[in-house]
């Protein structure tokens, strides 16, 4: 797990399950219930360390309950979550951040009143000494190509600069996996093979796992090593790209007659 | 984020004091505030006694302004009981003075008092916080328990709402709170009228520039963050309830502290500091004075309450709509407050005759000297 960027830290732990495998995040049984509606259904879910996964499915599947399940803004009504090795299924949001998962919402919710230097404080004051501040918000910023944009409110970047710098801040966190929900709605073409490469780069040379909601089916077929296709809240099918894509029964409830 | 300018060995002394959080960064703003420091401070000298015994009080006023600018403009929490931690300070104050009117027994309970209001802010904060209670029901909450604070002392003018020979005396108040003291045994200091000016304008001061210190630290941006977007500030591993706990309480403190000295001021305090209408005021100063701007809510604060006092002496009973007048033309017009608008223009005019990039500058320092 070499890497070739030297501003992000890299090696997770490992985590030998005893299969052989070194899974960062699994899931037994994870269920949540809004009232009489069940959202995630006894979800089993293993992701390897350094691996990107799609996560998709029609709406309402349960994809970004799942993520919210992982992040600890909902609780879960029963199952556990276990992050590198251990049971973090109680813990609240902060100190699951603190072990290093990290989060990009689906809208970008940079902080819109701030500037974009003030924004990356926010994550890298948890994390580096204030004299390191000025450095590393250089290099994230020459990273994520918004240099000279340092100044700038955050509220007046463009929609891709914004979703840059969200991804820019999540990764200034240091994480060992980052959940993303639909990083590309709304880019134009170009903005969103920024986003794959940016997101392919984390993946292959940080060492990241990352598990991406996303309903762009050729963006998936871009960035995912395995995708995963929730529906109706469980696990409908796990596989590769090439599997899931000529699937009849997933074309049948997700991909439509045009794929 | 380059932050202050290298002039002089100045810039090390305001350092821990300047940054993106605050506003007034420049000499030009620092002179301004030393300006109107020296001119509140020969207040008294100018205008006698008399004007230091109301100049305390308004001075009491704007830190339990401060009090709120703080927890509200920098971390969101509007409170619109921030006067609940100024009145309970100063019952609190009363009861341990009146019982104890030795150099000790007061210094105790300047103490006490403080502490009250601050395990009160905890306590209520706690409650609300870790409770879930979010924005506008936390505003409703914290103006509720003013109120009921008001109701509840407004029943206490029987002879058994007594503690020891402090008798809390209902609508009427609770009158003979001694003045201010420090020591212990019989070394120590009364403070005496001119005393309590400067003890309330230093007290005022150094709480200003102890939360110019502290929005600007690292937990200043966790409560910005928090402000501007709780969920997000918590996926940065920020434990945004506790630090919202935190901000009120500190709230409290302060406000407590404006209430002691607002109490051994008057040597009185009534029920009514918790109404409605002394409920409003601070949300008042803030909104007009910039809830951003710390020393704008002062600035406020001390004019609204000047040009309140004068329209009473002249029996004229319009200041209230005054206030309210006041309160709508600038909601209406600049929403951020009176300060960050001068700061725009400020920046703005800097930008214009300097083209090389602009510091930061002051809000209302001529505002505040207007007092």
């Amino acid at each position: 797990m070499a890497t070739s960027d030297p501003t992000v830290k890299t090696t997770p732990a490992v985590d030998e399950t005893g299969d052989g495998s070194s899974r960062i995040l699994q899931t037994r049984g994870l269920r949540k219930e809004f009232g009489g509606l069940t959202a995630i259904d006894d979800v089993d879910f293993a992701l390897e360390q350094g691996e990107l996964r799609c996560l998709i499915g029609p709406n309402g599947a349960g994809k970004s309950t799942f993520l919210n399940l992982l992040t600890g803004q909902l609780e879960p009504t029963a199952g556990e979550i276990y992050y590198d090795g251990t049971d973090i299924t109680g813990l609240p949001s902060h100190e699951r951040v603190d072990r290093g998962i990290s989060m990009k919402f689906q809208v970008p919710s940079v902080y819109e009143g701030l500037t974009v230097a003030q924004n990356l404080r926010i994550p890298l004051q948890q994390i580096v000494e204030p004299d390191a501040f000025e450095d590393r918000t250089r290099e994230i910023l020459g990273r994520f190509d918004l240099l000279d944009q340092w100044e700038t409110v955050a509220g007046a970047l463009s929609h891709g600069q914004q979703q840059r710098l969200e991804i820019g801040m999540a990764m200034a966190m240091e994480p060992n996996l980052m959940l993303l929900d639909e990083p590309v709605a709304g880019l134009s073409v170009e903005e969103t093979a920024d986003i794959a490469e940016l997101l392919r780069e984390i993946a292959d040379d940080d060492g990241v796992a990352l598990i991406v909601i996303e309903h762009d089916i050729d963006f998936v077929e871009t960035i995912a090593d395995r995708v995963t296709v929730l529906d109706g809240g469980s696990i409908f099918r796990e596989g590769s790209i090439e599997e899931i894509r000529t699937d009849p029964e997933v074309k049948r409830i997700y991909l439509g007659e045009d794929h | 984020m380059s932050v202050g300018s290298s002039d002089g060995p100045l810039a090390a002394v305001r350092r821990p004091f300047e940054g993106p959080n605050t506003m007034g960064n420049s000499p030009a703003f620092w002179l301004g505030f030393a300006v109107a420091v020296v001119a509140l401070a020969a207040l008294p000298v100018l205008f006698g006694l008399y004007a230091a015994e109301v100049g305390a009080v308004f001075l009491a006023y704007a830190l339990l302004g401060m009090s709120l600018a703080f927890i509200w403009g920098y971390c969101g929490i509007l409170s619109f009981g921030q006067v609940a931690f100024f009145g309970v300070a100063g019952y609190a104050f009363g009861i341990v003075a009146i019982n104890a009117a030795t150099l000790t027994g007061l210094t105790l309970a300047l103490l006490a008092a403080i502490a009250v209001s601050t395990a009160f802010a905890a306590a209520l904060g706690y409650f609300m916080f870790y409770g879930g209670v979010r924005d506008v029901y936390v505003t409703i909450l914290t103006l509720v328990v003013a109120l009921v604070l008001y109701t509840f002392m407004g029943q206490t003018a029987g002879g058994e709402w007594a503690i020891g020979d402090a008798r809390l005396g209902g609508f009427n108040g609770m009158s003979g709170v001694p003045d201010l003291a420090v020591g212990i045994g019989s070394t120590g200091v009364e403070i005496g009228l001119l005393g309590h000016y400067y003890v309330t304008l230093g007290a005022l001061v150094a709480t200003y520039l102890g939360l110019r210190a502290l929005v600007n630290s690292q937990f200043g941006y966790a409560m910005v963050a928090t402000r501007e977007d709780e969920d997000r500030t918590a996926m940065f591993g920020y434990d945004t309830t506790f630090i919202k706990l935190v901000v009120f309480t500190i709230g409290g403190a302060i406000a407590g502290l404006g209430g002691v000295l607002f109490t051994t001021q008057n040597n009185y305090v009534d029920p009514s500091v918790f109404g409605i209408t002394a409920a409003a005021l601070p949300v008042v100063w803030a909104s007009v004075g910039g809830r951003t701007s710390l020393i704008g809510t002062v600035g406020a604060a001390l004019a609204i309450q000047f040009v309140d006092y004068r329209l009473a002496l002249s029996g004229s009973e319009w200041a209230l709509v005054l206030i309210g007048s006041l309160l709508m033309f600038v909601v209406l017009v600049m929403p951020e407050g009176v300060a960050p608008r001068l700061h725009e223009y400020i920046v703005e005019y800097r930008e214009d005759a300097d083209p090389s990039p602009a510091p930061q500058e002051p809000p209302a320092a001529t505002e505040e000297v207007g007092d």
